[in-house]
C-alpha cells in the first residue's frame, strides 16, 4: 500500500505548501517536555482530535495531541478541503462549456491550466491550515507531541521514545483508503486521494476505480478538466447507499458530461504494458481491457489501528471495522475512548467533530452522551449533489415504520428554473399519518446546505406542518423543502374537511 | 377535455386489430415463435409470444382468427417450449423452466448471449395460461394444449430464481450465474411473483413478496399520493392479466389503494409531468404523454449524429427523472385504457391527430419524437413495430371493452393461489 507522507510528498514546495507544513508539521519540531499525567491524551490529530484537544484545552483540561503526520488530518490535507477547492473550479468550467445554456457565449478558448487549478487550491488548503495549526494549539495550551504513539498499558503510551500517562485518552487516528482488493495494483502507480493532490500535470486518460462519494466526486472534476475518464462501479448504481433515484439521476449527470460510466464492473487485474496501465474490467459475462495513464482508487477506507500496540491497552479493534466502541464512544478500556473515522461507520468530518465532542463530554465530565442520539447529514459534493440525513424508505420499511415521502423535483422550484439547475428533487419522508419527518433526500445543486434545514428541523422535533410555516427567502432554491411542505398540509385536506370548508365558506 | 379528440368505437377497433396483426406478420408458423419487432433478423422475444398466446383469444372472440387457427399457433409455440433444449448451455433454450429472453427465430437456441430472463418467462407463462383457460373444450387438440401449458407452468423453478436471495434475480447466465443487477422498487413483476407463489411445484419462500415490496416508495408527487414506478409500462404489463380492482395486498391496505387506482394516478403523474415538460420538448402537454419502455431515436443513428442533445435509444423512459429525450408512445396512451378511459382516449386521439406519423400500416411504432422534426415537419418516428408494443395494446384494449383476459384470469387457480399468497385479499378474490 502507498503511504503518504509529508516529507515524501510530491507536490510542489511552493509558498503555499511551505506555509501549509509550517502549521501542521513544522520542520525541526522538538516534542515538549510531558506533564506529569495528562487529563487526556488524543491520538490523532485530524479533525476528531484537534475538537477534542480544543475543547477539553478550553475547559481546563491537561491535554496532550500526538500526530504521527499532518496536524488536520485527511480532511484539510487530502480530503474535503483540497477535494472542494478543485471541484469549484471544475464546475467552472463545467459552466463555462454551457454558456449557451444561460444565454451567454461560450469564451473563445477554454483551456484547463491544470497546474493554475492544483496551486489555487494549495492556496486554498494552506489558508484553511491556519486554523488547524499547531501554533493555536500551543496558544490554547495543548502539547503537542510529533511522532508514532505506542501503548505500553492500561494508561500509558510512549511517543518518539518519551512516556506519557494519561488519565483519559482518545484514539481518533482516522483510516486509510482501502487498497487492497485488486489485483495487480500494488505493483503498479496508482492514485488515491492521499496523492491526488500532489500531481500537477493532468492524466490524459483517468481510471476511477469504486463508485462511492471520493470516485464519483473526483471523476467528475478530472472529467470537466479534460481527463477521458472511466469510472468502474461494482454495484449495479453509484452511492449504493443513496436512493436509487438519487444514483440514476448522477449516472445520467455523468453520462452528460461525458464520463464513461461502467456500472456493475469490477476490474480484476492490472499490469503495466509499454508505459500504459491496463485494467481488466468484467460486467458479468462482459469483459474488457482499457489502458489508461492513471488509476484512480476509491474502493472504501480502512481504519487505521495498526502499530499502536492496543493490546497492551486492552483495546479491543477489528482491522475492517476498527476500534470496537459503546454508544458512548467508550472502548474496553474504560479509560480509552475513540471518535471519528477509527471507529466509525459513517466516516465524515462534521461525524469525527461531533464524536470527538460527546467524548470529550463523556471522558472527562461523567457525561452520557450517545452516539445514536446524533442526527448525521451527509453529501457528496457531485454536480448535481446528493445529500441526505435520518433513515431511508427501505430502513422506516424494515423497522415497520410507515413511511410516505413527499416530492418536489428542483423543476418545480422557480429559483430552480431560473438557475437552469432543475435536475434534481427534494424527498422528505414522514411517518405517515403524523409530520414527523424521518430522513430526507435532496438532489441539487447546493443540496449540502439545503439539508441542514431538515437537519435542523429533525434535530429540534419540528414537523413538516411546521416548516410550512416558515417563511422561506423567494426565490431560493431551498423553497422546495417549503413546498414539500406544502404538499403535506394539502394532504390533511381530507374530503370530509374540504366539504366542511365549502360549508363554512358558502353560509 | 374535447369530445373531438375522443377515439371513436370504429377506430378503436380499427388499431386493436391492427395490433394484432402484428403478431401474424411476425409469428414464424413452424415453430409458433413471434419476433420481437418487425426489423429484419429480429431474434424471437419470449415475452412477446407470451402476448401472442393472450391476444389469440382476443381475436376468436372478435373473429379475426378462426379458432382451429388459434389453437394450431398456440399448439406450436407450446409444443416448441416443451422439447426446447433445457439444458442451460449457452447456445440451449432455458433452464430450470426459464428461457432465454430473445431466442433464434427458426432454432429457437439463445441469441445475443441473452440473459435467462425472469419477467420475460413470466409474461410467457402467464401467457400460456390464458390460452389454456380460453382454449377449454374437449377436443384432442385443446386438451393437448392445456397438458402442454400445464407441464411449462409446473417445471419453472421459481425457488431456484431467487438465487440465495430474498428476492427474485432479474436474470442468469450461463457465464456469469445470476445477474447482479439491481431489481428493488415497485415494477411490472406482480405478474411473476404471483405466478412464482401460485407454483404448486417450485413455488417462492412465503416471505418472498413481502421482501420484495419492502423495498416500494410511496411517494407524493404532483399532488398524487401513489407508488413510485417512472416508466408507464411498469404500470401496466401486470394489469393486462391480473385485475387488480379491489383487490389489495397488505401494502395497498395500509395505503387504502389499490394498484388498479396506483396506475390510473400514475397517469395523472404523466399527465402532469408532460404539461410541466421542465427539458421544453415539442408537443408535450396534458394530452400528449407516454413516457415508458421503448425504441427512440439515437446518436448512434446516421441522420442523428449531430444532434447536440442526448439521445437514448431503446430505452425506459420515465416521470420525473428520466431518462427523456422527448420522444414519447403513442400506444402507452391507448394501454391506458382501463385505468382513465376519458382521459387514455383524449390522449390517444389527440396525439394521433397530431402526429399521424406514429402510425405505420396502421400499427403503433414504437415511439415518436415531435422535438427531432424532420424536413416536412413531422415527427421523428421509430421505424420499428414492437410486439410488446402491439401485445399491451390488444389485451389492454380488450381489458377495456369485455374484460376478457380479466375475467379468464380471475378463474385461473393458480392465479388465485398466488394472489392469496402474496397477502391480496377483498374484491374478486
Amino acid at each position: 500500500m502507498q503511504q503518504r507522507n509529508a516529507f515524501y510528498s510530491t507536490a510542489p514546495p511552493d509558498a503555499h505548501d511551505r506555509e501549509r507544513l509550517d502549521n501542521v508539521h513544522p520542520a525541526g519540531w522538538r516534542n515538549p517536555q510531558p506533564a506529569g499525567r495528562y487529563s487526556l491524551v488524543v491520538i490523532g490529530a485530524g479533525t476528531a482530535g484537534l475538537v477534542a484537544a480544543h475543547a477539553a484545552a478550553a475547559l481546563g483540561a491537561k491535554v496532550a495531541l500526538i500526530e504521527r503526520d499532518l496536524l488536520g488530518g485527511d480532511c484539510l490535507n487530502v480530503g474535503c478541503v483540497p477535494s472542494k477547492a478543485i471541484i469549484r473550479t471544475a464546475r467552472l468550467y463545467a459552466e463555462m462549456r454551457n454558456a449557451e445554456q444561460y444565454g451567454a457565449q461560450i469564451p473563445g478558448d477554454i483551456r484547463v491550466d491544470f497546474a493554475a487549478v492544483m496551486e489555487r487550491m494549495r492556496g486554498i488548503r494552506a489558508r484553511i491550515s491556519r486554523s488547524d495549526s499547531v501554533h493555536r494549539l500551543i496558544a490554547a495550551g495543548v502539547d503537542v507531541f510529533f511522532g508514532q504513539a505506542y501503548f505500553t498499558g492500561t494508561d500509558t503510551l510512549t511517543v518518539d521514545g518519551t512516556k506519557l500517562r494519561f488519565k483519559k485518552a482518545l484514539i481518533a487516528t482516522g483510516a486509510r483508503p482501502n487498497t487492497t482488493c485488486i489485483p495487480g495494483l500494488v505493483k503498479t502507480d496508482y492514485l488515491t486521494n492521499e496523492n491526488i493532490f500532489d500531481l500537477t500535470e493532468l492524466p490524459r486518460r483517468l481510471l476511477v476505480i469504486g463508485g462511492g462519494p471520493l470516485g464519483c466526486e473526483l471523476a467528475q472534476a478530472f472529467c470537466r478538466f479534460g481527463a477521458q475518464t472511466i469510472i468502474a462501479q461494482e454495484k449495479p448504481l453509484f452511492l449504493p447507499k443513496e436512493e436509487r433515484d438519487a444514483a440514476q439521476l448522477l449516472s445520467d449527470a455523468f453520462a452528460r458530461d461525458g464520463i464513461e460510466v461502467r456500472l456493475n464492473t469490477r476490474a480484476v487485474n492490472i499490469r503495466v504494458e509499454g508505459g500504459q496501465k491496463r485494467v481488466d474490467l468484467v460486467s458479468d459475462d462482459y469483459s474488457t481491457t482499457v489502458a489508461v495513464d492513471a488509476i484512480l482508487v476509491g474502493t472504501g477506507r480502512i481504519p487505521n489501528v495498526d502499530g499502536l500496540n492496543l493490546e497492551a491497552a486492552g483495546v479491543d479493534f477489528d482491522t475492517i471495522t476498527g476500534i470496537r466502541v459503546d454508544d458512548f464512544l467508550c472502548s474496553s478500556n474504560r479509560r480509552i475512548y475513540a471518535a471519528g473515522d477509527a471507529c466509525l461507520e459513517h466516516k465524515f468530518t462534521h461525524t469525527a467533530d461531533a464524536s470527538a465532542r460527546i467524548v470529550v463530554q463523556n471522558a472527562l465530565f461523567l457525561g452520557r452522551k450517545r452516539l445514536s442520539a446524533l442526527t448525521i447529514p451527509w453529501c457528496t459534493y457531485t454536480d448535481p449533489a446528493i445529500a441526505h440525513v435520518g433513515l431511508y424508505v427501505r430502513q422506516a420499511r424494515e423497522r415497520d415504520i410507515p413511511v410516505k415521502t413527499f416530492t418536489i423535483p428542483m423543476h418545480d422550484v422557480d429559483r430552480a428554473i431560473a438557475d437552469d439547475e432543475e435536475v434534481g428533487f427534494v424527498k422528505i419522508h414522514v411517518k405517515e399519518g403524523t409530520d414527523q419527518i424521518l430522513g430526507a433526500t435532496i438532489v441539487a445543486r447546493h443540496a449540502g446546505d439545503m439539508i441542514n434545514e431538515i437537519t435542523l428541523a429533525m434535530v429540534a422535533g419540528i414537523g413538516l406542518r411546521t416548516l410550512a410555516h416558515v417563511i422561506h427567502a423567494y426565490p431560493t432554491q431551498a423553497e422546495a423543502i417549503k413546498k414539500a411542505a406544502d404538499a403535506y398540509n394539502r394532504t390533511r385536506l381530507t374530503p370530509r374537511i374540504q366539504w366542511l370548508l365549502r360549508c363554512w365558506l358558502t353560509w | 377535455m374535447s369530445n373531438e379528440s375522443l377515439i371513436n368505437e370504429q377506430r378503436l377497433d380499427r388499431l386493436q386489430r391492427a395490433a394484432f396483426g402484428y403478431f401474424l406478420q411476425a409469428v414464424n408458423p413452424a415453430n409458433g415463435l413471434i419476433a420481437d419487432n418487425s426489423r429484419g433478423n429480429s431474434p424471437a422475444s419470449i415475452a412477446v409470444v407470451g402476448f401472442a398466446l393472450s391476444a389469440y383469444p382476443v381475436a376468436v372472440e372478435r373473429g379475426w382468427m378462426a379458432r382451429s387457427d388459434a389453437v394450431e399457433h398456440s399448439l406450436s409455440v407450446l409444443r416448441f417450449f416443451r422439447d426446447s433444449d433445457q439444458s442451460g448451455s449457452p447456445e440451449a433454450t432455458g433452464f430450470k423452466g426459464f428461457y432465454y429472453h430473445f431466442l433464434d427465430m427458426h432454432t429457437g437456441a439463445r441469441v445475443w448471449r441473452s440473459e435467462l430472463s425472469t419477467i420475460d418467462s413470466a409474461l410467457l407463462i402467464a401467457g400460456a395460461l390464458t390460452a389454456s383457460m380460453y382454449f377449454t373444450a374437449n377436443t384432442p387438440e385443446e386438451t393437448e394444449l392445456r397438458e402442454l401449458v400445464e407441464t411449462l407452468y409446473l417445471r419453472v423453478d421459481w425457488r431456484w430464481s431467487q438465487g440465495e436471495a430474498a428476492t427474485i434475480r432479474q436474470g442468469w447466465k450461463p457465464e456469469c450465474g445470476f445477474l447482479h443487477y439491481g431489481w428493488d422498487g415497485y415494477n411490472e413483476s406482480i405478474i411473476l411473483y404471483v405466478l412464482a407463489m401460485g407454483s404448486p411445484t417450485h413455488p417462492l419462500k412465503d416471505d418472498s413478496y413481502e421482501a420484495w415490496t419492502a423495498t416500494y416508495q410511496w411517494e407524493n408527487l404532483y399532488g398524487y399520493d401513489y407508488l413510485y414506478a417512472g416508466p408507464l409500462f411498469m404500470h401496466q404489463f401486470s394489469h393486462a392479466w391480473i385485475d387488480f380492482r379491489g383487490i389489495r395486498d397488505r401494502f395497498m391496505r395500509e395505503k387504502r389503494c389499490d394498484y388498479f387506482e396506483n396506475s390510473r394516478r400514475a397517469i395523472e403523474v404523466q399527465r402532469e409531468y408532460a404539461q410541466r415538460n421542465p427539458h421544453r420538448f415539442a408537443g408535450f402537454d396534458e394530452n400528449c404523454w407516454g413516457l415508458t419502455a421503448c425504441d427512440g431515436p439515437s446518436n448512434l443513428l446516421p441522420e442523428l449524429a449531430d444532434e447536440p442533445r442526448r439521445l437514448f435509444g431503446y430505452a425506459a423512459r420515465g416521470v420525473p427523472y428520466g431518462p427523456d429525450d422527448g420522444t414519447l408512445s403513442g400506444w402507452a396512451a391507448l394501454a391506458s385504457l382501463p385505468f382513465a378511459p376519458e382521459t387514455a382516449l383524449c390522449a390517444a386521439g389527440n396525439m394521433l391527430q397530431r402526429y399521424p406519423e406514429m402510425l405505420t400500416a396502421q400499427q403503433y411504432t414504437s415511439s415518436f419524437n415531435p422535438t427531432l422534426a424532420t424536413a416536412n415537419s413531422s415527427a421523428w418516428v421509430s421505424d420499428g413495430h414492437f410486439g410488446l408494443d402491439q401485445g399491451i395494446v390488444v389485451m389492454m384494449v380488450e381489458n377495456y371493452r369485455t374484460q376478457l383476459i380479466w375475467r379468464l384470469m380471475r378463474d385461473c387457480p393458480y392465479i388465485h393461489v398466488g394472489l392469496r399468497r402474496a397477502g391480496f385479499r377483498g374484491g374478486w378474490l
